[in-house]
């Protein structure tokens, strides 16, 4: 049989990356909540904010740590399959990426090490800033990996001298054409994620009686935010959708399943595109409402597939269907949040149990939509790995072989079964120990610090395995 | 910006990063590495809570070399890294092993020794690829038109076995004079019963590198033995040879401290030599550091960040190490 690198290098991207992902996604706005129950506890010094603030941080902890290892293996891979690419494109993500790592990767590690341990030898103060700079290193951070992204999507400020790009403007290629609004959808994603979280676990302990007094504030807190965060995502959504069209037709083309271009294209709920005979089978869809979406007007002219030679063209299929995955999610929490208001003004919030199913429910969702937005985002750029500009199959390391390529890609696979399972596990059990087991008093706090190691992203110390 | 040569500066940035590495996870791996040998369940646990806070802060610096080589040095990036894509691969995999055990080995009781394996096997073999990459390195990759053209497998050769067996002796060395400096008692009673073996074992692989390299490459014979280069480049051997004296002598004084210091020169003074030894290529045998450089408005711009945030870093890395200063004992656990 012959194996091909291209081919498994790219599954082993998707794969590496897409594990990745879950944990900044989640990690990302659980720093800003951290940061803000600390704040909360700082201004009140109400002891609840403190207990469920050091149960989230020990969650935070693990997921960090996740994050951590998995962000390690995607720092190497560029170079070990993806070498053309790296070199043709090190002028501006070097140091791009290089930046991440000094303005937010050390920003994280240091003062991580103060949230987790700092609490009892450093002043109140000093830890409440601690936690916001963990919150800001993510911020940077994201800040960074997206702008090399989104450089990706919609290339600025470069141009290209014997293969190799040069960078003409740095303000033009770090704020690229798609920067803004990719940089805000990701942000309010992963606020999302992290916010449904937080109220699916507050929903269980509701349903289990579980504490209950910790559940309802963060229940209840957390339900606000999302009721502004998840309206705005859709609105977000759709100005990523307009600059894509803009800058790359065809991925609009490809999640729209439009094969021709015209105007009054209907917004198809279900269809499945055929890419040999260019059409779709099955089309169910409201009329001309794509190009009301798109263009604002009925007769709005939305580009059709056709006009790109099929050798051209993003996959179709996944483009198509990961977009809706991700849609269909959106509205639905939005129909949550909804629910949530009217609940709250009946009342009955807390008593709902229906409701709180729902949230538990939710809980994989934002997830689920994370990674079927950046799924779309990246087939959808396909066939290039700078749009435009340079081909992926230019970008693969000339010498790797097949075997080489699937010895690595059964390893992660093997390596990231084992770990991310014990991961989840853990993050599991914690849930499940719940935040009133955590100490609140200040007395206590120096006891539990001086009985347990100092161990940075080793704030966790439940028994993996001793638990009831 | 013409004189001002970037590239140099760079070569010293990413040199300093790497051996920040090196020196941090060094000790930190051989910790790992040391960890079945340790006296008891107790000592062990103890071991692992010295380098427990600092240990992710020290890996930090080897995706700022990573990055960094990207940015300033991409043909170095473009060759390594696919040349030595199988040792990478068990590398980033025995990394990860030892980076979850941190998290879980604390937490876990019948799964303990699960974790325990994980550590040790996970830094042992972080050890011993990253000797893989040094003699690599030292070896030369076969390269056209800046872009690898080797096998998958031509990083595997005697020398490059031999220097990963000896970074694995030179990781533990560190690592044991780290225990000797942050434990008392039985287990540093134990690091000092090792201590000696790993310093001579240590010093044979230095020894052989030495020897050895020169042999692979007429260029750097000719750098060491040629006059007038012999004296200018003398003392290196011979300050090596008096830091492993003092570093003797202090495991006889029972000094706690002045082990881990002159391990510490023993590996500036190793790195000394090596850079001797290359310079001016940053590929062997023949891709120097301007050839492999990125463009200089790109190392330019990195160059702005990295000057204003470095202080800062070393400022924070510097505040960790105080922060959790002194001795480490089995009741404590944590640190006072």
């Amino acid at each position: 049989m012959d194996l091909d690198p291209l081919l498994l290098s790219r599954i082993q991207f998707a794969f590496v990356v897409s594990w990745h992902i879950i944990f900044p996604a989640f990690t990302i706005g659980l720093a800003s909540y951290i940061a803000v129950l600390e704040g909360l506890y700082f201004k009140t010094n109400n002891p609840v904010y403190l207990r469920l603030s050091k149960f989230w941080i020990k969650i935070f902890a693990v997921s960090f740590g996740m994050g951590v290892v998995s962000g390690i293996v995607m720092s190497f891979q560029f170079g070990t399959n993806w070498s053309a690419f790296s070199y043709a494109s090190a002028n501006f993500m070097g140091p791009v990426l290089s930046y991440e790592v000094v303005t937010a990767f050390f920003l994280e590690a240091t003062f991580l090490g103060v949230l987790l341990f700092g609490r009892s030898k450093v002043p109140q103060g000093a830890h409440l800033f601690a936690a916001c700079m963990v919150a800001i290193g993510t911020f940077i951070s994201s800040f960074w990996i997206l702008s090399a992204n989104s450089w990706m999507q919609t290339p600025a400020g470069v141009e290209m001298i014997d293969g190799v790009f040069h960078v003409t403007s740095w303000f033009e290629a770090i704020f690229n054409p798609s920067f803004h609004v990719r940089f805000a959808h990701m942000v309010l994603a992963a606020f999302l994620t992290t916010g449904f979280f937080v109220v699916g676990v507050s929903a269980w302990y509701l349903l289990r009686r579980k504490a209950t007094e910790s559940a309802k504030i963060m229940f209840s807190m957390t339900l606000w935010l999302l009721a502004v965060l998840a309206p705005a995502q859709v609105i977000m959504g759709d100005l990523h959708g307009l600059n894509t069209l803009e800058h790359q037709p065809e991925k609009v083309a490809a999640m729209e399943g439009n094969w021709e271009t015209r105007g009054n294209v209907p917004l198809l709920l279900f269809a499945i595109p055929d890419a040999e005979q260019e059409t779709n089978h099955f089309e169910i869809g409201i009329p001309s409402l794509a190009s009301v979406i798109l263009k604002h007007d009925p007769a709005g002219e939305v580009p059709g597939l056709k006009d790109w030679a099929p050798e051209d063209r993003p996959v179709v299929g996944v483009v198509f269907w990961s977009f809706r995955v991700m849609v269909a999610i959106g509205f639905l929490m939005v129909a949550v949040v909804a629910a949530s208001l009217f609940l709250r003004w009946r009342g009955r919030l807390y008593d709902a149990s229906w409701f709180h199913r729902v949230c538990v429910a939710m809980m994989p969702m934002s997830f689920i939509a994370v990674l079927a937005g950046w799924l779309t985002t990246e087939t959808g750029r396909f066939p290039w790995v700078v749009h435009g500009m340079m081909r992926v199959e230019d970008g693969l390391t000339p010498a790797l072989t097949g075997g080489a390529a699937l010895t690595s890609l059964l390893v992660y696979i093997a390596v990231y079964a084992v770990v991310f399972a014990a991961g989840a596990y853990y993050i599991l059990k914690l849930v499940q120990a719940g935040p009133d087991k955590e100490d609140a008093s200040v007395r206590d706090v120096h006891a539990e610090y001086r009985r347990r190691p100092a161990r940075p992203m080793s704030a966790a110390d439940e028994a993996l395995d001793t638990q009831e | 910006m013409d004189t001002i040569d970037l590239t140099l500066i760079w070569a010293l940035i990413i040199a300093v990063g790497v051996f920040m590495y090196v020196l941090m996870d060094g000790f930190d791996l051989g910790v790992g590495i040391l960890f079945p040998f340790a006296p008891g369940e107790e000592a062990r646990d103890t071991i692992m809570n010295t380098v427990a806070p600092v240990w992710d802060g020290n890996e930090t610096w080897l995706v700022l070399g990573g990055a960094g080589l990207l940015g300033a040095f991409p043909m170095v990036y473009s060759i390594l890294l696919p040349a030595l894509y199988l040792p990478v691969l068990f590398m980033l995999v025995a990394l990860i092993f030892r980076g979850v055990a941190f998290e879980f080995r604390f937490k876990a009781k019948r799964s303990k020794w699960l974790w325990d394996i994980s550590f040790n096997v996970g830094s042992t073999l972080a050890a011993f690829t990253q000797g893989i990459i040094l003699g690599a390195f030292i070896q030369g990759f076969e390269v056209q038109d800046g872009t690898y053209v080797g096998g998958m497998f031509d990083w595997l050769t005697p020398f490059s076995i031999m220097t990963g067996f000896g970074l694995i002796a030179g990781y533990a060395l560190i690592g044991c004079a780290w225990i000797i400096m942050k434990t008392i008692g039985d287990v540093r009673e134990w690091a000092y019963s090792i201590a000696d073996r790993l310093l001579l074992i240590t010093l044979l692989a230095v020894a052989v590198v030495s020897v050895w390299t020169p042999l692979m490459h007429d260029a750097i014979a000719q750098r060491w033995f040629s006059l007038p280069n012999l004296f200018y480049f003398a003392p290196v051997p011979i300050v090596t040879a008096g830091i492993a004296l003092l570093f003797y002598r202090a495991l006889h004084q029972r000094n706690d401290f002045l082990p881990f210091f002159c391990a510490l020169g023993l590996y500036i003074l190793s790195y000394t030599g090596l850079a001797i030894s290359l310079w001016p290529n940053v590929i062997q045998p023949d891709i120097t550091l301007w050839d492999a450089a990125s463009a200089p408005e790109s190392q330019l711009f990195l160059l702005l960040g990295v000057l204003f945030t470095l202080p800062i870093i070393l400022g924070y890395t510097t505040w960790t190490y105080w922060v959790f200063r002194g001795k480490v004992t089995k009741d404590s656990v944590g640190y006072h």
